[in-house]
């Protein structure tokens, strides 16, 4: 197995290339999570995030309870999904995401009761296997925003060319601060399942990443690696220069590892296996409840909202019904981010339902952020300095204005992660992340013509 | 599902830094204060003559070719302010006042808006429109004559080393920091020019990696040339325009690479060449020339450092030699 490079590690460092300085915006630190009551009704979009989509097993008119199964597929990278509420399925039909792509979707009106199902009990948990198909059931996906299936990603374990786990905490996105609630509310879970993941998947290590503007959370996490993990000498917190962006899988494999994922691989092709921290919470209380993922903190923030909050809501509740909780808008909304600032995506109206790994809702009011004018390049190279995958952006901008499939591939465009912060730094106000996007396409373009 | 007209959809990142070319171009303008206010101590109010006539000018080129072009309006990033308080400090107080304007036309209409304006022009405005004067009007652009109570001199201290003016003394190495001794207005102050070079670097504007590895490479030159003469060193360092050059003009963005490894070969080229012209060449000054020459190679610089995309493998030569090797020995079986 490739080990830890020192020298890695120091590149990452010492250059500080890459990455930016954004305001950190953590209002919501000290609002602890609050559970929001039962909305009126939710809406269980079929498809919840990368993968295939699931399939209703209940019908108009059933009746479900909190927890209970009510869609499912046998393709393998997707997950089940759980009724959040306890009532009656009013409604499967076509909702738009988001995203402005159409799919399925199970309405399930709310009788208010929140009862849970019967039917679970914790899983029993003896080898990997057992595990895999927890994860699996309990309809785990990636909490930090990526919403990848879990059990997918442990699937891969026990695997002697995989030694590394990396618990996610970073948080390195502006405003969202449910990691590190978490990380304060839960950090006995935190530890818990970490414990759990290492002794039945194999893991040699395992490093829990905080981005070091949460000193508060490193103490408490190190208080627990030694009360709950007897001071396992293989389970570190590493506290990580607070830098955007730092919680991007790749750069935090490098900061941590010092191990580079190259361009097209994947971080098990350099050993490592990353999660969310509030994901590997989860798990552990998975496996000592059964109850299914059903709802999720978010944090509730931005110019617009009366009152900013931490919020546990049912998964499905539509953006309104939360905003609403948190005493609704105190101005006119100009702009509503689901997600970060950074690679949050704006949304065009309030009644979409909260997805699994949506992790924010924040919405500004006018004003709140200056809009630079477009102007044009002046070469600066403010945004290939601060690129953390190495790339050109204002070069790759100018193929894909041209349309130059060749050059575009040559220039490594496909390992950009749209993390903005070039555009972020650009003195010229050019829209590069759009820039990036509009490369790819000519790529994948290009490609399908061949 | 409703759509509310008034929510604003647009791409990520949501939020973007406060820093703005025109922001970029006003710090530029704050580093060239303290020299502007020596050139004025040193040759006398003459020097906002030619100052306000070359930013003037270069403000009202950039103003018109943007109209004639029907090209959106360009003068509010300050950019042509840069380039006409530049050239200023490239100019001999004495200079006519038309040829100082003219300079400015030259540096706007060919120079930068004919290769359409800001970011696109492929060698230093300032610079090109100097040369352009210096080899039309020689003996107006080397005029040196200065109704200056500090000027004892009509030399500039590289023509004096050189030779050429075999008669005049050297000033001191005092007069080499202050700046009073001949020369174009905004070059002879050291201590100014290198406070603003301090500005930039401070205020992130520049990376210093050009400026020192310039200077680096021309002290190292010196060395060598002056038999280790410390002296000499410094005057070659202090004397004629390489300070001025290496922190404000071989810096200009758009005629320079952008990765660290190209800026280092940049830097160097440009030092080995003004070395060469001072030593070798006729003329006492080679600042101009070499930086032009160096915008000149910046694309090829660019393509050979720019950096591989994040995690690419490195190129394995040895293997590489290996394979090609058992490649010619399994053809030759």
């Amino acid at each position: 197995m490739k080990g830890y490079s020192a020298s890695g590690v120091l590149s990452a460092v010492v250059k500080g290339r890459g990455g930016v300085s954004v305001s950190h915006s953590k209002n919501t630190q000290d609002c602890k999570i609050t559970r929001m009551p039962p909305p009126e009704k939710v809406v269980l979009p079929m498809q919840q995030h990368i993968g295939a989509p699931c399939e209703p097993v209940v019908k108009v008119g059933d009746q479900v309870k909190v927890g209970q199964l009510i869609a499912d597929t046998d393709k393998f990278v997707s997950a089940p999904i759980h009724s959040s509420v306890s009532g009656t399925v009013t409604a499967i039909s076509e909702v738009k995401l988001a995203n402005g792509s159409v799919s399925k979707a199970v309405t399930i009106e709310s009788d208010g009761e929140m009862a849970v199902f019967e039917g679970f009990e914790p899983p029993k948990i003896e080898n990997a296997q057992d595990l895999i198909k927890a994860a699996r059931a309990s309809g785990l996906v990636g909490l930090g925003g990526a919403g990848f299936p879990a059990h997918v990603k442990l699937a891969l374990m026990p695997n002697e060319n995989i030694d590394t786990l990396i618990v996610n905490a970073a948080e390195c996105e502006p405003y969202i601060t449910v990691d590190y609630r978490e990380c304060m509310e839960n950090s006995a879970n935190v530890i818990k399942g970490v414990v759990t993941l290492k002794k039945y998947l194999g893991f040699k290590k395992v490093v829990i990443a905080v981005e070091d503007n949460k000193p508060q959370a490193i103490d408490l996490l190190k208080k627990q690696i030694n009360d709950i993990a007897g001071g396992d000498k293989d389970i570190n917190i590493m506290a990580l220069k607070s830098k955007y962006p730092q919680g991007a899988e790749k750069v935090m494999i490098q900061s941590v590892t010092g191990r580079k994922v190259p361009p097209g691989k994947l971080p098990s092709d350099v050993g490592c296996v990353l999660m969310n921290v509030a994901s590997v919470a989860f798990i552990q209380r998975y496996i000592e409840t059964g109850k299914p993922l059903v709802s999720r903190s978010v944090t509730v923030d931005g110019s617009a909202i009366h009152t900013p909050k931490n919020v546990r809501v049912p998964i499905g509740t539509s953006i309104h019904d939360i905003v609403e909780f948190c005493g609704g808008f105190k101005a006119e909304p100009f702009k509503i981010i689901s997600g970060g600032p950074m690679m949050g995506a704006a949304i065009v109206g309030t009644d979409i339902p909260l997805l699994k790994q949506n992790n924010a809702i924040l919405a500004f009011a006018e004003g709140t952020f200056k809009i630079k004018p477009e102007r044009d390049c002046i070469r600066c190279g403010r945004c290939a300095q601060v690129c953390p995958m190495s790339l050109m952006p204002t070069l790759i901008a100018r193929y894909a204005k041209s349309k130059e499939a060749d050059k575009l591939t040559e220039s490594g465009v496909m390992v950009c992660m749209e993390c903005g912060s070039c555009a972020y730094v650009c003195p010229a106000g050019l829209p590069l992340v759009q820039h990036m996007r509009l490369a790819k396409s000519v790529i994948r373009e290009a490609g399908a013509k061949k | 599902m409703s759509v509310n007209k008034k929510l604003t959809v647009s791409a990520s990142p949501h939020v973007r830094s406060p820093h703005t070319a025109t922001g970029i171009m006003l710090d530029v303008i704050i580093s060239l204060i303290p020299a502007l206010i020596a050139a004025v101590v040193i040759f006398g109010y003459k020097v906002l003559m030619v100052t306000i006539v070359c930013v003037g000018s270069a403000v009202l080129s950039e103003y018109l070719s943007r109209k004639v072009m029907k090209r959106h309006q360009t003068i509010g990033d300050l950019s042509a302010v840069v380039t006409g308080l530049i050239l200023a400090f490239n100019l001999p107080v004495s200079i006519p006042l038309w040829i100082a304007a003219l300079g400015s036309i030259i540096a706007i209409v060919v120079v930068k808006q004919m290769f359409d304006g800001i970011g696109q022009n492929f060698v230093n405005p300032a610079l090109a429109a100097r040369i352009i004067l210096l080899v039309s009007f020689p003996s107006a652009m080397s005029n040196w004559a200065a109704d200056s109570k500090f000027i004892t001199t009509t030399a500039t201290p590289l023509a004096i080393l050189k030779g050429e003016e075999a008669a005049e003394a050297m000033p001191s190495m005092v007069q080499m920091l202050l700046g009073t001794h001949g020369g174009s207005l905004g070059e002879v102050c050291s201590v100014a020019l290198i406070l603003g070079g301090v500005y930039l670097v401070i205020r992130k504007v520049i990376s210093p990696a050009i400026p020192l590895s310039y200077i680096g490479t021309v002290a190292v030159f010196m060395l060598f040339a002056g038999k280790f003469d410390f002296a000499f060193v410094a005057y070659q360092i202090l004397g004629g325009g390489l300070l001025l050059g290496a922190i404000f003009m071989a810096t200009d963005y758009t005629t320079s690479p952008v990765s660290f490894k190209g800026k280092i070969i940049f830097g160097i080229g440009c030092g080995l060449i003004t070395s060469a012209i001072r030593i070798f060449g006729s003329y006492p000054e080679g600042v101009s020339f070499s930086i032009i020459l160096m915008n000149i190679l910046v694309p090829h610089i660019e393509r050979l450092t720019t950096a591989k995309p994040f995690g690419t493998p490195k190129r394995d030569r040895k293997a590489e030699k290996a394979a090609k090797k058992a490649e010619k020995e399994a053809a030759k079986v």
